[in-house]
């Protein structure tokens, strides 16, 4: 079977670069950019755990499973 | 956001909390909850206090009222009486729910009116600044009490068993699934169920005990909440600084408010419309 991916977006103008992704994600997937927001660096590595979007408490990560691979 | 949910939201974000406040995690599981529920948003109606955590009411799309502090249930209770049909939920913090609102919460638990609660507890009164509540820990510091505070505090679900609710669960922003699950069950409970949902305030209460940023917050609920199942098998010792989470009480045969509402106007007017 075919190894699932996903695409992880953050809707950077809702976050508030509280870290609370950064710091729950389990691999690894976002870095910080300067003013703290979290970017999405390594969707490659996503799992689809969900655990993003869980903690976020201003609904702007979402991680999507990709279609066709 | 995502669309399964965003049909429950009033398109105005971002919203007032403050980075990391656990109140924006509650929401995105209450969201879930209601998406679970398929529920019609015409056919429901939010009521909260004041508070930060009250503020909710400003961005869920629903019938809403953001009425006065600590007087959520008695407007909920209204709606309620004169309107049956429709499915009420409410929001209040700590502050609202317990100390100025908790006379309107004893009595509410005892009645057992159908009604979904939904408390988020920060342990303080964080829109006005960080005043300790009533339900802010011993020895915790508030700006009421800078040295900290010397009143013991209440344990909500255990003051909403005692007072006769018939639906008492409780969980916390980190076991996000978890409170999802308990709004679900306790939606589904026909009476007054009450779900404390541990919430986190890093500006008011972490800046003054040692936790101004929120992944501490975080970690710290992760550490102190723990599954009743689990919790049960801990000794004293352990269960020092841990709280259970799960449902806590359930009461299936206690007489339902607003059916018994419905029954007394039967009897007294014979059956006769
Ligand atoms: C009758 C009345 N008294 C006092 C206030 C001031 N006040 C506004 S919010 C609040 C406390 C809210 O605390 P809590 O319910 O714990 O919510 P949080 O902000 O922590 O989410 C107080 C005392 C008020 N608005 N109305
Ligand atoms: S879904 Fe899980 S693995 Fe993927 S980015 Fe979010 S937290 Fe990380
Ligand atoms: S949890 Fe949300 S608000 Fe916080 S850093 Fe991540 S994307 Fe931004
Ligand atoms: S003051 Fe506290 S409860 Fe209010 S929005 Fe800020 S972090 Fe949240």
């Amino acid at each position: 079977m075919a190894k699932k991916s996903y695409d992880v977006q953050v809707v950077s103008k809702l976050c508030k670069a509280c870290g609370l992704c950064v710091h729950l994600c389990p691999k690894n997937v976002f870095d910080r950019a300067k003013d703290g927001r979290a970017v999405p660096a390594r969707p490659e590595d996503c799992i689809g755990c969900g655990t993003c979007e869980l903690h976020c408490p201003d609904f702007c990560v979402e991680t999507k499973e990709k279609e066709g691979e | 956001m995502k669309p399964e949910y965003e049909k429950y939201f009033r398109n105005n974000l971002p919203h007032i909390w403050c980075a990391g406040c656990g109140h924006g995690i509650v929401m995105s599981a209450w969201a879930r909850a209601v998406n679970q529920l398929g529920l019609d948003k015409d056919q429901c109606v939010a009521i909260s206090g004041i508070g930060c955590s009250s503020r909710i009411t400003g961005y869920i799309d629903m019938h809403t009222m953001n009425t006065t502090h600590g007087r959520a249930l008695t407007f909920a209770t209204g709606v309620k009486m004169a309107r049956p049909d429709l499915n009420v939920f409410v929001f209040s913090g700590d502050g609202d729910g317990t100390a100025i609102g908790g006379n309107h919460f004893i009595h509410a638990c005892r009645r057992n009116i159908d009604m979904t609660v939904v408390l988020m507890n920060n342990n303080i009164y964080g829109m006005t600044g960080g005043q300790f509540s009533p339900m802010t820990p011993f020895g915790k510091k508030a700006t009421t009490c800078p040295y900290g505070s010397i009143d013991r505090s209440f344990d909500m679900a255990e003051l909403a068993k005692g007072a006769g609710a018939t639906f008492v669960a409780r969980s916390d922003i980190f076991h996000a699934k978890h409170l999802t699950d308990m709004i679900v069950a306790g939606f589904n409970h026909k009476g007054f169920s009450i779900i404390e949902a541990v919430s986190s305030c890093p500006i008011s209460y972490g800046r003054r005990n040692g936790t101004p940023d929120p992944r501490d917050m975080m970690d710290n609920i992760k550490e102190m909440c723990v599954m009743k199942a689990a919790y049960d098998k801990l000794s004293d010792e352990e269960k020092a600084n841990k709280i259970p989470i799960g449902i806590l009480q359930q009461i299936d045969d206690a007489p339902e408010y607003t059916s018994e509402y419905e029954k007394l106007v039967e009897r007294v007017q014979g059956g006769a419309k």
